[in-house]
């Protein structure tokens, strides 16, 4: 594949390209409500109407307004048809042809669409996912191309470094720093890893992307493996994403086909192959280390860090791992270019952050918006607020590992800093609006039942502690506990916290400590008056009697 | 071998720069609390609590897998540190049925010494009571999963000093049970080469020799590095 | 010790589809959950034989084939029922009432989250998040994702498998 080659497949894919593209929606929500049918009758419609000649109609990816799919559009200001079924084919045809559709339809001037910027969705909704040509005709892999031709690995990883992109997969390291790192360990075998094990419940985002832009992932990831002089890339995706998985399957394959993956890329001395690692339903292997254990057909416990990835990785060879939204941001900032990207965002976070809008909201689905805009603009503006004329309590972000951001709270930008200082993290872009009606006692014990069940059982504090914080929470609920029984799990969420092995254990407290930091009183409501029992329990040392003899 | 200059607890010590901290507390005569770990077996860091601040560290770090560093500052024993092993020890106490005085290993049992030795007089949380086998088809050992901590000592002396790799974790979370081959019964085991290691590598009154019972189950536990220096140093020091 | 390939392997074809993925993958000790997948897809659920079987082609401890085949959720020891209704008890499903689904139909079918009825007929699971909370509920019947579900809809596709 040389450069001519890539700008004439581009350039055939526009010259065969009909006059009206009728965009189908293909992404998983919209096929679980027959989007395929309504795609096949709209084909059908367009060669009734004889007009085979001027319109096509495509399969793409997601369209972000998930609440009411189908969805489906001509060109991006033309009318959004919502709700779409099969019947409706031939009077959408027909409307093409002038004239209104008496159809179901969404504004795209309405601020869910207008409010948002795109760099990762960018072509989210407007390319087939499903062929290659689609993708280079958008300008796919000319990045990865400009890599490979004009920079050495270290440009590339400067541009990274300049650029100011943090991990999106959570905690919101520098991403240019971690490349440096991989780049500067010793070893001449080095492994990439895409995180796409997108595993906080309530999240969509990586599915999305997957789904609707296949190939930005594995062109994100032959420029990073080129910058850090890696030869091998997995890519770990959750086995309860079907779609994302063959989607990728047959992105790899025709990549290999056209040699942009495989040997001498691109004529340069450049090699790099990928392949795909399916997980089996593990929460813990979203955590780096328990990951690798995975890709290498073990079970998905954690391991201390150091040594971290970057040193010693996958097989102990130095290995970068990189979350699927990360990925995605790296054509388009070696593209555009670094000051293009960092003039988007806050001053310490850069660029944009796609959010999985869910739960008590109007508008769920998904938007892409520029770092530092407020939640109230999130959810209220671009969300349309809470439905059935309900008021919004609090936005839950960063699923198991976030906590609650109380409606107080809806003018804060949204950035990593912020997040965290309200007690919750960014996290992966899970953002799940709650209203009135729920209870947050009942919504931490949610959590931590989750973490729970998610825990791997290597470390005493997650291990154990999880169940000592869910029985609390439960006993709690039952109007069983005492105030006493409060401040056990109040330490038990210190303890777990600063004495977990990984990532999941550390944060599994938070959903409770948030909850308890906003809406304390809906605790304090439950609890039982203290009973003239024994003294507080504390261990100051005086009775030697050992527990273990007067256990039971 | 380079050397690296180090304080723990105060004290200035010198230390390989390949130990870990654990290993240069030891040299130092500072006992560090540990479960998981066991001298001749790889590290894992699971039991959390050989955890210790170190200055300039936002986390605590477990001393059985921190290598030093030169300048480190290192504290084993504060208030927080000593609650927390506390606490640790309360969760394993709450976990299974640990009931020391009908356990073959009372008075050799590295989790109630540690209990004496931390001061964990009682336990906060309520107990899970869990209904957990016992497996007695092996003829020399048995296994009672009710006494299990789940350090993973066993697997690790099976897999890295045996090489047999006939045990293992099997399940998650609190669900996690030690297990053999196919999660067959022990006695039946294939792989099983009867070596013993495992039960010389448990902490508590899990593994034991068929036939103790209560308090008898003594154990050599410094065999195994025994054969480990054997095998890996050329050197058979008793 | 010397191992033969198991009885149950010589006449049944599905282990033979399944030797020749493992063979694709070079027997290599890395692709053991790729294999379990493969397996799970053929056989419906890992059985012992199976287990031993993949052990045996991989040449790996058993011990490892059963922690690593209990680890992962998405493996089932057991065998599953003629249909399979699985809840999605993500948050966005959660605090939109996915658990008065699974309550309903747990109480029409007389089975728990995770069980199969006496019968055969039903399987009832629950998934972490399936990823659909835009039309969330979501409840996945027989592999087919359908959205927006209530107690009612969801016992009425239940009624069509299980009588009480």
């Amino acid at each position: 594949m040389t450069l001519l080659e890539l700008q004439q497949i581009k350039e055939s894919e526009l010259a065969a390209r009909k006059k009206i593209v009728l965009r189908c929606c293909m992404a998983a929500g919209c096929m679980s409500l027959d989007a395929k049918g309504v795609k096949k009758r709209l084909e059908k419609a367009v060669e009734e109407a004889g007009l085979q000649d001027e319109v096509e109609v495509v399969g793409v990816g997601c369209m972000k307004l998930c609440c009411v799919g189908p969805l489906v559009q001509a060109d991006p200001d033309s009318p959004l048809y919502t709700n779409v079924t099969a019947e409706n084919a031939p009077a959408i045809i027909a409307a093409l042809k002038g004239g209104k559709a008496k159809l179901e339809q969404a504004d795209p001037q309405s601020p869910f669409f207008t409010q948002q910027k795109s760099i990762v969705l960018a072509n989210s909704g407007r390319i087939d996912p499903e062929r290659i040509e689609s993708y280079i005709a958008v300008d796919g892999y000319a990045a990865l191309l400009h890599a490979l031709t004009e920079h050495t690995p270290k440009d590339v990883i400067e541009v990274i470094v300049n650029s100011g992109l943090r991990g999106r997969g959570g905690a919101g390291f520098p991403t240019g720093l971690k490349w440096g790192t991989v780049a500067k360990s010793p070893g001449a075998k080095k492994y990439i890893v895409c995180n796409a094990d997108e595993g906080d419940p309530g999240a969509f985002m990586d599915r999305s992307v997957l789904e609707s832009d296949p190939h930005c992932i594995l062109e994100g990831m032959a420029i990073a493996a080129y910058a850090v002089g890696a030869d091998q890339g997995f890519i770990y995706a959750r086995a309860e994403y079907p779609l994302a998985i063959s989607r990728l399957q047959n992105a790899i394959k025709q990549a290999k086909r056209l040699g942009i993956l495989g040997s001498g890329i691109f004529d340069s001395p450049f090699n790099f192959n990928i392949d795909l690692r399916i997980g089996a339903g593990a929460f813990v292997c979203g955590e780096e280390t328990a990951l690798m254990a995975s890709v290498e057909g073990k079970r998905g416990t954690p391991h201390p860090r150091p040594p971290f990835p970057a040193e010693k990785g996958l097989w102990d060879c130095p290995t970068l791992i990189n979350n699927v939204e990360t990925l995605a941001n790296i054509a388009p900032i070696v593209r555009h270019g670094a000051a293009w990207f960092s003039n988007i965002g806050t001053e310490k976070s850069k660029g944009t952050k796609v959010f999985a809008l869910a739960g008590k909201i109007q508008n769920t689905g998904l938007i892409e918006v520029p770092m530092g805009t407020p939640l109230r603009t999130i959810v209220e503006t671009m969300g349309g607020g809470a439905p059935d004329g309900r008021t919004i309590k609090a936005v839950q972000t960063g699923g198991p590992s976030g906590g609650c951001i109380p409606a107080q709270y809806l003018d804060t930008p949204v950035d990593y800093e912020s997040l965290t200082t309200l007690g919750s993290i960014m996290g992966s872009g899970g953002m799940i609006v709650m209203d009135d009606s729920t209870h947050m006692v009942d919504v931490a014990r949610f959590f931590m039942e989750f973490c729970m069940d998610e825990s791997c059982g290597k470390c005493i504090p997650c291990r154990a502690g999880t169940v000592q914080m869910h029985h609390l929470l439960e006993k709690i609920l039952a109007r069983k506990a005492t105030p006493r029984d409060l401040a056990k799990l109040e330490e038990l969420c210190d303890m777990v916290k600063n004495t977990s092995l990984c990532g999941l254990g550390q944060t599994a407290p938070n959903p409770v400590v948030s909850t308890l930091r906003f809406f304390r009183n809906e605790y304090e409501e439950l609890l039982l008056p203290e009973t003239n029992g024994p003294p507080p329990a504390t261990h100051n040392g005086s009775s030697k009697t050992p527990a273990a003899t007067t256990a039971i | 071998m380079a050397v690296k200059t180090l304080t723990i607890d105060g004290k200035t010590i010198s230390a390989e720069e390949s130990a870990t901290i654990l290993q240069a507390a030891e040299e130092a005569g500072v006992i560090i609390p540990t479960l998981c770990h066991l001298d001749g077996i790889y590290d894992v860091g699971a039991c959390r609590l050989c955890l210790v601040e170190i200055v300039g560290y936002t986390k605590l770090m477990s001393a059985c897998t921190t290598r030093v560093r030169e300048g480190m500052e290192v504290t084993t024993n504060s208030e927080r540190l000593r609650n927390y092993r506390r606490m640790t020890l309360e969760l394993l106490f709450a976990e299974r049925n640990h009931i020391c005085a009908v356990c073959v290993a009372n008075g050799h049992c590295e989790l109630q010494a540690l209990a004496y030795e931390q001061g964990m007089d009682h336990v906060r949380y309520d107990y899970c009571y869990p209904k957990w086998e016992v497996d007695a088809s092996h003829r020399l050992f048995g296994m009672d999963h009710n006494r299990c901590i789940l350090c993973t000592r066993c697997v690790r002396a099976c897999w890295h000093i045996e090489g047999a790799g006939t045990k293992n974790v099997s399940g998650r979370g609190n669900q996690s049970r030690i297990i053999c081959d196919l999660n067959d019964n022990w006695g039946v085991s294939k792989t099983c080469t009867s070596c013993g290691k495992c039960v010389m590598a448990c902490p508590t009154g899990a593994l034991f020799h068929q036939g103790s019972t209560a308090a008898e189950m003594q154990r050599d536990r410094s065999k195994l590095e025994f054969i480990v220096n054997a095998r890996e140093k050329k050197q058979w020091s008793v | 010790m010397h191992q033969s390939t198991p009885a149950s392997a010589a006449s049944d074809k599905r282990f033979k589809i399944l030797e020749a993925h493992i063979k694709k993958f070079q027997y290599r000790h890395d692709s053991l959950i790729e294999m379990l997948h493969k397996a799970q897809e053929l056989f419906g659920y890992l059985e012992d034989d199976v287990l031993r079987y993949v052990a045996w082609q991989l040449k790996l401890p058993e011990s490892r084939v059963y922690g690593v085949a209990t680890f992962y959720h998405f493996f089932t020891l057991k065998p599953q029922g003629a249909h399979t209704c699985v809840v999605c008890t993500g948050t966005a499903c959660y605090v939109k009432g996915a658990n008065k689904i699974l309550a309903a139909v747990e109480e029409h079918a007389h089975v728990k989250a995770g069980g199969t009825t006496a019968d055969n007929q039903l399987s009832l699971l629950t998934a972490r998040c399936i990823g659909a909370c835009g039309i969330a509920p979501a409840v996945v019947y027989d592999n087919t994702v359908t959205p927006r579900q209530t107690p009612e809809s969801a016992l009425e596709q239940i009624r069509k498998w299980v009588t009480p």
